[in-house]
């Protein structure tokens, strides 16, 4: 149940507007030009995150129990000018544009052109990391065979584990100081570096507790002047609390929530990271601060769940930082990806659902918010009775929370060399990612478009968008005899693509290494503090980089077409089809339904297409993993869109799976839209084909008409198929529960339908705020319904 | 090798019986409701269905009929059904499935490859397999070998029958047949033959037979605006029900005019047109009608 002031809160969130605030570019840059160059890097951004934190303004709202804000309201959003300075045409565009605006107001424009821009203009890890790629990165990257996540955006794709709950910033300091201590620059070639990494982290570590103190101040004043005598004690015991955290340990619930979100406000000040910042398994890390305040009476069911409202909201405050250019366009969402899990499975390996569980899910469903996301993760140890509840918020249609499957992700995480407690303790983040929480650095580098390769292939090299030779020549395809002639171009394109992307990755590796350490976010993640190195540099306990596929159902409905048609039946000839594509398959139409209608497709449980798709997965999983990063990782990959798969399918032309030009791609694992017949068991049986546990992710959209899931029975029937696909080795499935005229009174009538959220990839989103393309293809996505 | 004709496969069937299910439609029906909303199953013979919305008019079924049935008409290719031998060569052309065979003759061995795809959701679900059709009884021969290759297999059965069969055709496969999904229309005979085109008697019989013996039998009633949907209706179909032995429950499902257009297709005509899809209170009141004879009744089977 919502309290009255939940209401006013969750409405103030709801109807804020995302705007540009600029007090933290005017901050960083203050800070900057304060600090002498001779300062060392860290050093210098340890001081930049310390005059953050004691100078940007402090807010309580009115009736607020869980405070801090990033901006001076709701939804005011930083800019970070270190990494990418907006010039005025960027703010005119991020003001103006139709989908994910932020206003930008006169002011802040003018101190941008003022302050902001005069400062950083050139100097921006953006401008080193476009001005320092090679000829060959730049072509394929504005071929759009691949994107660059860190160029405007900082490493992030973290979550964090339990250590704030048992540790406050005075113990870490203890560490720090030990480490410190410890250094021997007569046998450490680094030790010299290590001790300014060190010294970066305990001054970052005193900025936050500064920072909170500032709101311990704050509420007192407040309550000095405060007429009501409940809300007095309230603010005077937030600033009880804020004395309390994040300085020690928390020994309350409240106490345990207020340092985690000062804990995530420092995180996403110091740097923007990808995927926000994250709690992971709250349920677990709360539930003996929950069990205890029930116990001495010092907490109430209600109480907890509005403290947990409260949290939720702030989450809700904070847009995604604004983006631009291509990094907008994979990416176009307000959200900012922070999940948070329930379920899974403790240390040692038991169920991990607690009482907890059941409110948070009670929350997630009260709430209804976009942010923060949400999932369960399913272990065979889970009972039904958990996955039941969360179909009862699925079917409510706002696509969350997402599905995962707790027992694989210990696996895949096991496979990669995590121990098997850092495993358990792991989960998912940001749309499917897996990670060792609070151990674990792994860092999205960019999203890869197949088919795009392939296109390339059957090209010889060329892009036959811009006609620019921009890849190898393998061979003029309509010469090729044999499946597996096709298959080996297609292959030698992707590597030597991959090797593009990995030489560019390791170069931007090295640029935020040297140039934007993250002290503060290096206190929270083990091994920094004991190694004496920065989260960008190699300090965390497993470091992992991953390249996101993308168009694997195209692909494969692709390759499974030439294969079927030209090589197999001898049907087609392959000069034929690349006239087809050539011409968008104008005057081709028959061959185009030929390619929909009577070919093998993936989504089908029909082995000849999925057979079609292991040999694509396993030839993409050959070209990454395994393979070394700069910080002493390795290389993984994943399979999942965000909303690039729109980006991607606008620069890649005809596919021979029947797909037009410059069309949307397949999304995640899931099959090309409409190409599954078969209804849902099929569609897990084909994606269950594929190896989960080798991968990092893979994301499967599936939408499902209200009605399937109406009654018990409906319940009962959809738990059985998650512990089927789950059973079968999936990772990760989301539903749509929305039909499909919904969706297009929607598109008609967008002013009635603002408020109608939809599953896109690994998040949801509002589908007003989501481009005609996209929303094309949500409707496009098969719509499984009853039979 | 018993050969069977099928009409469809259906996975993910979530109506037709306890748990996650495949149905498998047998083409053929001694029936022929009004409202049959899958007119294609009801001629025992494979038909052809022409979608004419999807016809791109690329006149390669033209080429590819040997039996001079189609002609060159206004865009799409017409059809002359008295020429057309339903040797579906047009349909093997169709890239666009404009055209469509209806029926494939199959094995008990090509169907049960199919269902057995869909084992693990079965038995997470507690499904299995449901044959339905048409009426899956008028191919006794190969439904007996289905049920008995399913049993063989550990599935969970489920026959939907119209129950217009010779007792000793039940009688043959009814061991195997883990649950009857059993159709009800109306039980005033007379208005039966004017509806459906036969006398219920054989149909009743068969039901009081069945149930006497032990079966779990599931009652299905399509409520039909105009037709079944008046109380008197009603009460005579619970009075009836009521006297039986092991109906684990009545199912009443809602009309629907997904099949109307279908009756297009075919070239045949639609005896319910303009009937609307009953409203939920409609279903409801139903519900309540049977619910008053002591049956479990469920809305939407």
């Amino acid at each position: 149940m919502m309290t009255g002031r939940v209401e006013r809160l969750r409405r103030q969130s709801l109807e804020a507007r995302p705007y540009i605030s600029t007090e933290r570019a005017e901050l960083v840059t203050e800070a900057y030009a304060q600090t002498v160059e001779t300062t060392s890097v860290p050093m210098r951004r340890a001081l930049v995150f310390r005059h953050l934190m004691e100078h940007k303004a402090i807010y309580i709202w009115e009736g607020e129990l869980i405070v801090g804000e990033k901006g001076p309201a709701p939804k005011a959003t930083p800019t970070f000018p270190e990494l990418c300075c907006h010039s005025l045409g960027d703010l005119d565009i991020i003001d103006s544009r139709e989908k994910i605006p932020f206003a930008v107001s006169p002011e802040a424009r003018s101190v941008y052109e003022d302050k902001i821009i005069p400062f950083w203009r050139g100097g921006s890890i953006r401008d080193a990391l476009f001005a320092g790629m090679s000829p060959e990165w730049i072509a394929a990257y504005e071929a759009g065979v691949f994107t660059e996540f860190m160029e405007q955006r900082a490493p992030g794709h973290t979550v964090l584990d339990d250590k704030i709950y048992r540790k406050g910033f005075v113990d870490f300091k203890g560490d720090i100081d030990r480490s410190l201590e410890r250094l021997d620059p007569a046998n450490d070639p680094d030790a010299g570096a290590k001790r300014e990494e060190l010294e970066a982290m305990r001054i970052s570590a005193d900025a936050i507790v500064r920072f909170a103190e500032r709101h311990a101040e704050k509420a007192r004043e407040l309550a000095r002047v405060e007429k009501d005598l409940g809300r007095r004690a309230e603010l005077e015991r937030i600033a009880r609390v804020c004395t309390r955290v994040p300085a020690e340990a928390p020994r309350d619930f409240q106490e345990a929530l207020q340092y985690y979100w000062f804990v995530h406000l420092g995180v996403t000040t110091e740097l923007n990271t990808w995927d926000a910042f994250n709690p992971g398994h709250l349920d677990r890390h709360l539930h003996p601060f929950y069990r205890r305040g029930l116990d001495d009476g010092t907490l109430t069911r209600e109480k907890a769940e509005e403290l947990l409202h409260c949290l939720w909201i702030k989450f809700n405050n904070q847009p995604a930082p604004p983006k631009v250019g291509v990094t907008a366009a994979e990416s176009g969402t307000y959200t900012d990806f922070a999940q948070i899990n329930t379920g899974g499975v403790g240390e040692d390996g038991s169920d991990g659902v607690n009482e907890l569980t059941y409110l948070i899910l009670d929350v997630i469903e009260e709430m209804r918010l976009l942010q923060p996301s949400s999932s369960i993760q399913v272990s065979e140890a889970s009972p039904d009775a958990f996955i039941k509840r969360a179909a009862r918020i699925i079917r409510t249609g706002f696509g969350q929370p997402s599905v995962f499957n707790a027992d694989v992700i210990v696996q895949e995480l096991v496979r990669q060399g995590k121990s098997l407690v850092d495993a358990r303790g792991g989960g998912s983040s940001g749309c499917v990612e897996v990670g060792a929480f609070g151990k674990e650095s792994y860092i999205l580098t960019g999203y890869f478009n197949m088919p795009k390769v392939l296109e390339i292939a059957l090209n010889n090299g060329v892009d036959p968008r811009t006609g620019k030779r921009i890849g190898p020549v393998t061979g003029d395809a309509a010469g090729f005899a044999s499946f597996d002639e096709l298959f080996a171009a297609y292959e030698k394109q992707l590597h030597y693509f991959i090797d593009i992307k990995i030489a560019g990755n390791n170069r931007v590796e090295r640029l935020y290494a040297e140039r934007m350490p993250s002290p503060f976010l290096s206190i929270l993640i083990d091994d920094c503090v004991a190694k004496g190195k920065d989260y960008n540099d190699g300090g965390a306990r497993y470091d992992t980089s991953y390249i996101q596929g993308v168009g694997l159902g195209t692909m494969a409905d692709s390759m499974t077409a030439m294969k079927y048609h030209v090589f197999d039946r001898k049907t087609l000839r392959m000069e034929e089809l690349l006239g087809a594509l050539d011409r968008d398959f104008e005057r081709s139409e028959r061959l185009r339904q030929m390619f929909f209608n009577k070919t093998p497709r993936y989504g089908n449980d029909d082995d000849y297409a999925d057979d079609v798709m292991r040999r694509l997965f396993e030839a993409y999983f050959e070209a990454i993993d395994g393979r070394p990063n700069t910080k002493g990782g390795t290389y993984r990959i994943n399979l999942l869109p965000t909303t690039v798969h729109v980006y991607f399918g606008s620069v890649t032309g005809a596919t021979p799976d029947g797909r037009r030009a410059w069309q949307p791609l397949s999304e995640g694992v899931s099959p090309v839209q409409g190409a599954d017949r078969k209804g849902p068991t099929a569609v897990l049986k084909s994606v269950a084909k594929m190896d989960h546990v080798r991968t990092g992710g893979t994301l499967l959209n599936q939408k499902f008409t209200p009605q399937l899931l109406g009654d018990e029975k409906g319940l009962d029937t959809f738990v059985s198929l998650i512990r089927t696909y789950f059973k079968l080795g999936g990772h990760h499935v989301q539903f749509n529960v929305v039909d499909g005229a919904t969706l297009r009174a929607a598109q008609r009538n967008p002013d009635q339908y603002r408020s109608l959220i939809v599953r896109v990839a690994g998040y949801s989103d509002y589908f007003c705020d989501l481009g005609t393309a996209l929303q094309d293809e949500i409707i496009a996505r098969t719509e499984h319904g009853s039979f | 090798m018993i050969k069977g004709l099928v009409f469809d496969v259906k996975r993910y069937a979530i109506h037709d019986g306890p748990g996650i299910r495949t149905t498998v439609f047998l083409k053929g029906c001694p029936l022929a409701c009004w409202w049959c909303h899958n007119p294609e199953s009801q001629s025992p013979l494979v038909e052809m269905l022409f979608m004419e919305n999807r016809c791109i008019a690329c006149g390669a079924c033209l080429e590819a009929c040997g039996h001079g049935a189609l002609s060159r008409g206004m865009g799409c290719p017409a059809a002359d059904p008295l020429r057309c031998e339903r040797c579906g060569a047009c349909a093997a052309v169709c890239c666009a499935e404009a055209r469509r065979m209806v029926g494939r003759e199959t094995t008990v061995d090509d169907v049960m490859a199919e269902v057995e795809r869909d084992a693990a959701f079965y038995e997470q679900s507690g499904g299995g397999v449901t044959f339905s059709g048409g009426e899956p009884l008028m191919q006794i021969d190969f439904l007996d070998g289905l049920l008995r290759a399913s049993k063989a297999r550990g599935f969970n059965t489920a026959l939907d029958t119209c129950g217009y069969a010779p007792w000793e055709a039940i009688e043959r496969v009814r061991a195997r047949v883990d649950l009857f999904l059993y159709d009800l229309k109306v039980i005033d005979d007379a208005r039966h033959r004017e509806l459906t085109g036969v006398s219920n008697e054989l149909i009743l019989s068969n039901l009081t037979e069945l149930s006497r013996r032990g079966h779990a039998i599931f009652l299905r009633v399509a409520l039909i605006p105009g037709v079944n949907d008046n109380d008197d209706a009603l009460r005579a179909i619970g009075a009836f029900a009521s006297r039986l032995l092991n109906i684990k429950e009545i199912d009443i499902l809602p009309y629907n005019r997904l099949g109307a257009d279908k009756y297009e297709r075919l070239d045949r005509a639609y005896k319910l047109a303009g009937t609307l899809e009953p409203p939920d209170e409609r279903m409801a009141a139903a519900a309540q009608v049977l619910g008053g004879f002591g049956l479990n009744v469920r809305v939407g089977g």
